[in-house]
Parts: C-alpha cells; sequence; structure tokens
C-alpha cells in the first residue's frame, strides 16, 4: 500500500469516523428520522429503537446497564453535568470537591466556575509519572467532600490514573467518583463495577464515532446518583439532560463503542507495538530525547516525547506533512507551555520541546517508519540550528545561565 | 497557524547559520531570550573597526519559525550596514517584512533586542562606552 500523506497521527484531538459506524448511521439520516421522543408513530418507534439500541452497546463497553446511560453533546458537557449536577444536587451535604492539576479543562474550568459560586475545590498535584498520591487523595477527603473527579487517563501523556483504588477510597469515604474516560473509554477496558466509578464522561469522536455526541454513566444504585439538570426543557434522558436526541450521533456512538469492545484486544496489541516502533526508533536515532509520564501506566497508543533544544512549534513546522501536536504554546497568547507537562516538575525549557504522538485504528507500520525519518531529519536539522545545542555540546550548564527575556 | 510565505521561505532556507568565533576581538555576540519562554538567539556579527561595517553576520535560534524568520533576516540587513545604521533597524520593520501576526511581536522584538547586545558586545571588546539600555545580553 502506498503511504498517503499527510499522515494522521493526533487521535487524541479527535479520530475519523470508522466507515462502518457511518453505515450504520446512515439510515437514520433519511429514511429512520424520527423523532425518539415521538411516541405515537413508527417513526418515533425506530428513531427510539436505534437510540436504546446505542444506549446498551454503550453501556456494554464498560459493563454498566443501559438505564445508566444520559446521551450528551459530548463529554465537555457530559463533564459539565456530572460536576454541576451533583455539586447542586448535594450542596445541603456538602460545598467541597476534589479533583487534580492535568484534568482536561472542560472539567478544571467547570470547578473554577463552582468556586465563585462558593464551593471549594482541592487540586490535588501529581508525582514525577503524572499520577496522583492516594495519600495525598485520602488526606484531601473531608466531611465535606461531596465529588471526586479524576480523569482515567490524560489526553497529552496518555497516563491512566489509579482508577481501581480511587474508586475504593471514594467508596470507604461515602463520596462520588466521576471519571472523565474520553481517551480511556474504547481504547483500555473500563469497568464501573470494578473501578467504583458513579459518574463517566464519554465522548463519540476519540473513539472512531461522529462529533458532536457523547454519554454520562450515572450509577442507579449502590449508591444510587441524582443530579440537578444544566439543561433544561422537555424532560428527555430521565429529566437529567433536556433537548431532542440526535439519533444519528447516538446511533454511531453505539456502534462505535460496540466495535471498540469486540476488537479492543487486537486494537491495543497493534497499536502498542506500533508505538513502541516509534517510540524506540526515535530514541534510538537521536540524543537527548525525555518520554513525558509514566510508562508503565499508559494508554498503549500514546507517546509524549521531549526532544531537546528543539522548540516544539518549529518542528511542526518542518513535519507539516505529519499532523501530531506540541506543548509548546507558543501560538497561544499567553506563551505558556503545557499545564500537564508542568505539573509533572518537566521544566519549561523542555516542555516547549516536547510533541504528542496519538496513534489510531488506521496507522501502519509504513506511516510510523515515515513519521520516525521525518522527525528525526527535521529535529537533527534545527539542532543544527539550536544555540542551545551547541552549548550543550561545548558542555555549558544552560540551567545555570542567566538569561534575558525579550522586550526586558 | 498559518505564517507568510517569507516566514516559511526563511525557515525552509535559514541564511548565515552558524557561529563565529567569540573570543576575536572584532566579533560581537548577543545571546537573547530564555529557554524557559521558548526563544533564544544568538546573533553574531564581524565588524571592521576602521570603517565600522558589518563585514559578517551569524545566527542560530532556538524557537519557533517566526523566531527563527526573524533572526535569519535580521543576519541578511545588518551584512554591509555600519554600525549606527544596524542599531537603527526597528522590530517593527521585521514585522511588517515578515507579516507577523500580533502574537509573534516578541520574536521581532527579540531579533532587535540581538543585534543590540551583539553590537554592544563588539563595542565593550574596542573598548567604547556602551549606552547600558543596549547591553542586555544573557550571561
Amino acid at each position: 500500500m502506498a503511504l498517503k500523506i499527510p499522515v494522521y497521527m493526533d487521535n487524541h484531538a479527535t479520530t475519523p469516523v470508522d466507515p462502518r459506524v457511518l453505515d450504520a448511521m446512515m439510515p437514520y439520516f433519511t429514511e429512520k428520522f424520527g423523532n425518539a421522543a415521538s411516541r405515537n408513530h413508527s417513526f418515533g418507534w425506530e428513531g427510539e429503537e436505534g437510540v436504546e439500541n446505542a444506549r446498551a452497546q454503550v453501556a456494554k463497553l464498560i459493563n454498566a446497564s443501559p438505564k445508566e446511560i444520559i446521551f450528551t453533546s459530548g463529554a465537555t458537557e457530559s463533564n459539565n453535568l456530572a460536576i454541576k449536577g451533583v455539586a447542586e444536587m448535594y450542596r445541603e451535604k456538602g460545598n467541597h470537591i476534589i479533583t487534580q492539576v492535568t484534568e482536561h479543562k472542560a472539567v478544571l474550568d467547570t470547578c473554577k466556575r463552582l468556586e465563585k459560586y462558593g464551593y471549594e475545590v482541592t487540586y490535588l498535584p501529581v508525582e514525577k509519572d503524572g499520577r496522583i498520591n492516594l495519600d495525598d487523595l485520602r488526606r484531601a477527603i473531608t466531611p465535606k467532600t461531596i465529588l471526586i473527579s479524576i480523569m482515567y487517563a490524560n489526553n497529552e501523556i496518555g497516563v491512566i490514573q489509579p482508577i481501581e483504588e480511587i474508586g475504593k477510597i471514594a467508596k470507604e469515604m461515602g463520596v462520588f467518583f466521576h471519571v472523565d474516560g474520553v481517551q480511556a473509554a474504547g481504547k483500555v477496558p473500563i469497568d464501573v463495577q470494578r473501578d467504583g466509578i458513579d459518574l463517566l464522561s464519554i465522548s463519540a469522536h476519540k473513539l472512531y464515532g461522529p462529533k458532536g455526541v457523547g454519554a454520562l454513566y450515572v450509577r442507579r444504585k449502590n449508591p444510587r446518583v441524582q443530579l440537578s439538570a444544566i439543561i433544561d426543557g422537555g424532560g428527555h434522558e430521565r429529566g437529567m439532560r433536556s433537548g431532542t436526541l440526535n439519533v444519528t450521533g447516538i446511533v454511531g456512538l453505539g456502534k462505535a463503542c460496540e466495535i471498540c469492545q469486540q476488537e479492543m484486544a487486537a486494537e491495543t496489541k497493534k497499536l502498542s507495538a506500533l508505538r513502541d516502533r516509534l517510540k524506540n526508533a526515535l530514541m534510538s536515532q537521536l540524543d537527548e530525547c525525555f518520554i513525558n509520564g509514566s510508562m508503565e501506566h499508559r494508554l498503549p497508543h500514546n507517546i509524549n516525547i521531549s526532544f531537546a533544544f528543539v522548540e516544539g512549534e518549529s518542528l511542526l513546522m518542518g513535519i507539516n506533512d505529519i499532523a501530531v501536536s506540541s506543548g509548546s504554546a507558543c501560538t497561544s497568547a499567553t506563551l505558556e507551555p503545557s499545564y500537564v507537562l508542568k505539573a509533572l516538575g518537566v521544566g519549561e525549557d523542555l516542555a516547549h520541546t516536547s510533541i504528542r504522538f496519538g496513534l489510531g485504528r488506521f496507522n501502519t507500520e509504513e506511516e510510523v517508519d515515515y513519521v520516525v525519518s521525518r522527525v528525526a531529519e527535521t529535529v537533527n536539522r534545527l539542532r543544527e540550528l539550536s544555540p542551545l545545542y551547541e552549548m550543550a555540546k561545548e558542555g555549558v550548564d544552560i540551567s545555570k545561565m542567566k538569561w534575558t527575556a525579550a522586550g526586558e | 497557524m498559518a505564517y507568510s510565505e517569507k516566514v516559511i521561505d526563511h525557515y525552509n532556507n535559514p541564511r548565515n547559520v552558524g557561529s563565529l568565533d567569540k573570543k576575536d576581538p572584532n566579533v560581537g555576540t548577543g545571546l537573547v531570550g530564555a529557554p524557559e519562554c521558548g526563544d533564544v538567539m544568538k546573533l553574531q556579527m564581524k565588524v571592521n573597526p576602521d570603517t565600522r561595517v558589518i563585514e559578517e553576520a551569524k545566527f542560530k535560534t532556538f524557537g519557533c519559525g517566526s523566531a527563527i524568520a526573524s533572526s535569519s533576516l535580521a543576519t541578511e540587513w545588518v551584512k554591509g550596514k555600519t554600525v549606527e545604521e544596524a542599531l537603527a533597524i526597528k522590530n517593527t520593520d521585521i514585522v511588517r517584512e515578515l507579516a507577523l501576526p500580533p502574537v509573534k511581536i516578541h520574536c521581532s522584538v527579540l531579533a532587535e533586542d540581538a543585534i543590540k547586545a551583539a553590537l554592544s558586545d563588539w563595542k565593550t571588546k574596542q573598548g567604547e562606552t556602551v549606552n547600558p539600555a543596549e547591553a542586555k545580553s544573557a550571561h
């Protein structure tokens, strides 16, 4: 098979829709277009059947019951609904929420908003490997704590948190446990029973489904979780999320979950082999490269590497036929590099040189080899251009230099 | 983000990459920026002490495409100019030439700083007095 350019290796940002998912969705655009809430004719019944089938497929992926699945517009909404919904519903019980510093902005900014409304939020630090310390968590819990929100796996470094242990602690202390499962769902086995998860956010477009649809798992027993809705209206989704159901999207999400569930074992094997091929080749061909985050507790399709002395954005510019992303935020107005890498204790100088590779279902060995050669050649070229590389080779300790900043 | 054609050209074909002997009394070295900020520029110029004309200029830059382009352009511009003419180059000239967007203006500021730092280093070596505002190279 001929190599197709550009190569897509940014599957933490989004994934293409699997053709089998698209096939499942198609009839729901034109023939089976009914409103799933229309109870009195066959068009509505067909729509409802599609939705209920999808609910069962999503539930099966995470070992939940279909009644515990609420459909949303995506994981940002799911995270908002879980956190704000619990916060409002259990306000009498307490006002304290625990999360951690490398969460996605959909969790962090939701918590920040709640702080404005009088809630107290503890942001746990992470260790060098990107995982929280369970003793920190235990110490942070107070009688006022109503929710722990910790992601399953991180979107930049792919590091998997000790979810099962956190679930046990949450249960022991009688605190609800929400998990942002966006990057992990469909990639590693999630079991809400084993893991003690009370709420779980999922997005379709990260697991080869369409954009604009997601789900929230809401536990119904042991313990039963109640939520205050954040969108009011026709009372869809047991009153937790009003709004006409996105039937085509939901059918796509369901089918995507089913495929992930059936193919997870084989896919994990394939992707971790490709990822290791990529990592090993880059690390052996280039010196001064550093892997960010734990290799042991990591998604099979992720690797995040800092290529010291080469600024990330300039590296991306040199490999413009490859889609990956950088922890250097040179393009943003703040000029701050990745807060995730910073939380791991990665120096800002190295954070600026980091690249995230997110492999996916449709990547091939040829593509991996192409990416390796393009990255290695570009890193070498830019290091020839880098005063820092030159100084390091001369034995200058860059960290001990006194630097000036622009415009000072 | 979309880069201007001139930025892409300088990135793909950077002019005057390299180093000059920093111990040479006729070579001024400017090292500005900081690795934590994602930009470090090293600009070196060899100046004829009799004519005060910049005969050679070399750079190395750690930074984004716009930073590389700004410093590459700076070496092109200073060559053949006198010290005084080179000191008159403003960052806004670089912004205009490379069509830099607002978030990249700091790259041009850094390039102007690098020119000033290199020339103040040269002046110091020549025993000339240096305006303290010009001397802010890393050390």
